[in-house]
């Protein structure tokens, strides 16, 4: 059924879909609407789920933790300062093998305090052990999620996922979504049926010490299950595409690269303008690489992609401080010299990224060779505020 | 007498094995606490002694459904397990466990388990209270009673110690209204036992706190943990109490009054106050102050 809903109840609808037992819900902008909706679907009787009200995301993270042990379905939402919070028990989930699907609703962290938009706080969790996926619309957003938990709960995989979906645009963006009917979803995502679980009647001891004669091991075991996700995941893309009708859940999206002199790679809801700057500017030849799984690294599917552009443009909306944009590096690593990768940053904090932002992209990438370039910079403000020359 | 053994092993919850020091106060509690409960019983563990002793793996001694995740989460874990049980419909059945250290519980864990205490959930958190952070080295904690000495509270010319007294666990949690809020000691296995029992048997948010005895920590001999125990409560230093929905409604009578020098002078924590009489005096009075204020002696006395 086709609906015209901000992004926060798109995913909201998609959660009610995959029928998690267990939700719990701490408040922090921009995702609060997405645990708003669920719980306006629990009090009314739409869903059926035990909806906690944490006293922090430690414990959101926590709860969900607690129930996906049990052997329950469990959601949970996030962004920014609650998605550092919940670090710790980021790591702890993915190394306890447990399938806890949250969505973060991309947005800058702290200092200085900024509620919109960029990506620094999902990047910055990169290697906890969860598969992040990017969406660029608010359709794909509330894929992911059905999709999520069916990647998650394989039984081959056990693993977390963070469905990312950038803080405003996305979440407080109206698109008309179609809303699956809720028996294509069942017969897609089967009850969770968990290969263990706390149960009384056949008792397990989990999160157990791991000395140094083990812990290498379950450390490389997660690692492994990480990369055979990557031939997972196009699969139950597929599946659901065979189902729905429309895209699953890729590595990476093509768009406009044969024949591209110039190829952006980004993530998330920026790839919407960069497609609209590409299809009015047929003449520059430009491609667009979208990643959409970002953990695990689909090196194989970016390389194979871009072997034959001459100039790679990275647009990354985070940074690593002191060093140069997150997906820069890895982007570039698996170049040798021979091939001109450019970085650029830009859109921190909420920052509009518009096609005159992607044309300056365009502009230096054709001119020279940067590693680390800001786009739509205030040079005076950096004057007088920063003392930057 | 090996099978013998060996069956009688069968019918406890919490099974040797484990690595926990000779004497260890805990792992005695837990054991009591987790046969008192039964198998119809999931465990959720902070970070901490226990869960390091009992579960190195690929061994665990827990014959219960139990789980550790990090030190502060212990009272979020159980929420979920009990959140995930109230959906599965299993909650009548199955009891939920949640316990950690004193420095997992009144320090690091406290918002989480005022968190679970505040939404209700139908959770026993259990503290077992060592009185410091034993598992890194016998570190102070919110826990560690008033002059102490720990490697972060050393006693010197200038600081006699932890300079701070404990932070009254039983009443915090009381004051969030929950139905049973209660403190008891190893070194009283039939007061331990009942409160347990008397637990599990209500409904709802409840918090028990058990004085655990720590030989290494605390330097004493291994053999004198459950004496050491006991002389905590018959000195009125560490009273027994009882609430209800935040009233005090039980307190543990000590026939009657022993000086707190019988329990400070076995223990090497304290062995720096032993001469010092203004210290004593002011420990001295805090067990008075107890002794009067929950009425703790026998009326025969």
């Amino acid at each position: 059924m086709k609906q015209f809903l901000e992004g926060s109840h798109s995913v909201a609808e998609a959660a009610k879909l995959a029928k998690p037992g267990v939700i719990s819900a701490y408040p922090i902008t921009p995702q609060t609407h997405i645990v708003e909706r669920l719980a306006e679907f629990v009090a009314s009787g739409e869903l059926k789920a035990e909806f906690i009200n944490v006293e922090s995301e430690h414990s959101a993270a926590s709860v969900v933790l607690g129930a996906v042990a049990t052997g329950v379905r469990a959601f949970s939402a996030t962004s920014s300062q609650g998605l550092l919070y919940m670090s710790e028990v980021l790591f702890n989930i993915a190394g306890m093998r447990l399938p806890v699907i949250m969505v973060c609703a991309n947005r800058a962290v702290s200092a200085p305090i900024n509620i919109w938009n960029d990506q620094q706080d999902a990047i910055s969790q990169r290697d906890t052990g969860w598969i992040q996926l990017y969406a660029e619309d608010n359709q794909e957003a509330l894929d992911f999620v059905l999709q999520a938990y069916k990647l998650g709960e394989n039984p081959l995989i056990m693993l977390p996922v963070l469905v990312n979906m950038d803080g405003f645009i996305l979440t407080h963006g109206m698109e008309i979504v179609d809303i699956p009917e809720q028996d294509l979803v069942d017969k897609f995502l089967p009850p969770y049926n968990p290969p263990y679980k706390l149960d009384v009647d056949n008792p397990v001891s989990m999160g157990l010490l791991a000395d140094p004669s083990i812990y290498l091991e379950t450390r490389y075991a997660l690692h492994k299950t990480l990369e055979e996700t990557l031939d997972i995941i196009p699969k139950i893309g597929n599946e659901f595409s065979s189902i729905f009708k429309r895209n699953g859940i890729r590595l990476i999206e093509e768009y406009n690269l044969e024949n591209a002199n110039i190829a952006i790679v980004a993530m998330g809801s920026v790839c919407g303008t960069i497609k609209e700057f590409i299809d009015e500017n047929k003449n520059l030849k430009i491609g667009l690489l979208r990643l959409i799984t970002y953990r695990p690294f689909p090196k194989e599917a970016i390389f194979n992609s871009l072997k034959n552009v001459k100039t790679i443009a990275v647009l990354d909306k985070s940074i690593s401080l002191g060093n140069e944009g997150c997906l820069y590096t890895e982007i570039k690593s698996l170049f040798g010299s021979d091939k001109k990768v450019n970085g650029f940053v830009a859109g921190l904090g909420g920052r509009d990224i518009t096609k005159n932002t992607i044309k300056k992209l365009i502009d230096v990438s054709k001119e020279k060779e940067v590693r680390c370039e800001f786009l739509d910079l205030k040079e005076d403000l950096l004057r007088k505020e920063f003392y930057v020359f | 007498m090996y099978s013998e053994l060996e069956e009688h092993q069968e019918e406890h919850q919490f099974v040797s094995g484990h690595t926990a020091c000779g004497g260890c106060g805990q792992a005695l509690a837990a054991k009591i606490v987790s046969d008192t409960v039964g198998k119809n019983a999931i465990i959720t563990n902070a970070t901490g002694c226990l869960e390091v002793f009992s579960t190195k793996s690929p061994t665990t001694s827990w014959q219960n459904p139990w789980i550790h995740s990090l030190f502060e989460n212990s009272a979020a874990i159980a929420s979920g397990v009990e959140a995930a049980l109230r959906y599965l419909g299993k909650i009548d059945n199955i009891r939920v466990i949640a316990q950690g250290g004193d420095g997992g519980t009144a320090d690091i864990g406290l918002q989480a388990l005022s968190g679970m205490l505040e939404r209700g959930h139908d959770i026993l958190y259990v503290c077992y209270d060592n009185e410091a952070y034993m598992n890194t080295g016998i570190q102070r904690s919110g826990l560690t009673p008033l002059y102490a000495n720990t490697t972060t509270s050393p006693s010197g010319k200038v600081l006699k110690g932890n300079i701070r007294l404990k932070k009254p666990m039983v009443e915090i949690c009381a004051a969030h209204g929950i139905p049973y809020s209660a403190s008891t000691s190893v070194g009283f296995y039939s007061d331990l036992q009942k409160k347990v029992k008397k637990a599990i048997s209500i409904r709802g948010p409840k918090y028990l706190h058990i004085h655990v005895p720590c030989p290494l920590g605390w330097g004493h001999q291994a053999s004198l943990t459950i004496e050491v125990a006991k002389l905590a409560v018959l000195t009125g230093l560490y009273p027994l109490v009882e609430y209800e929905y935040g009233k005090l409604t039980g307190v543990f009578k000590i026939p009657q009054k022993k000086p707190v020098i019988e329990y400070l002078k076995l223990q090497s924590r304290f062995k720096h106050l032993l001469s010092d009489n203004q210290a004593l005096e002011e420990l001295q009075k805090i067990a008075d102050k107890n002794i009067e204020y929950y009425n703790l002696l026998s009326k025969t006395n």
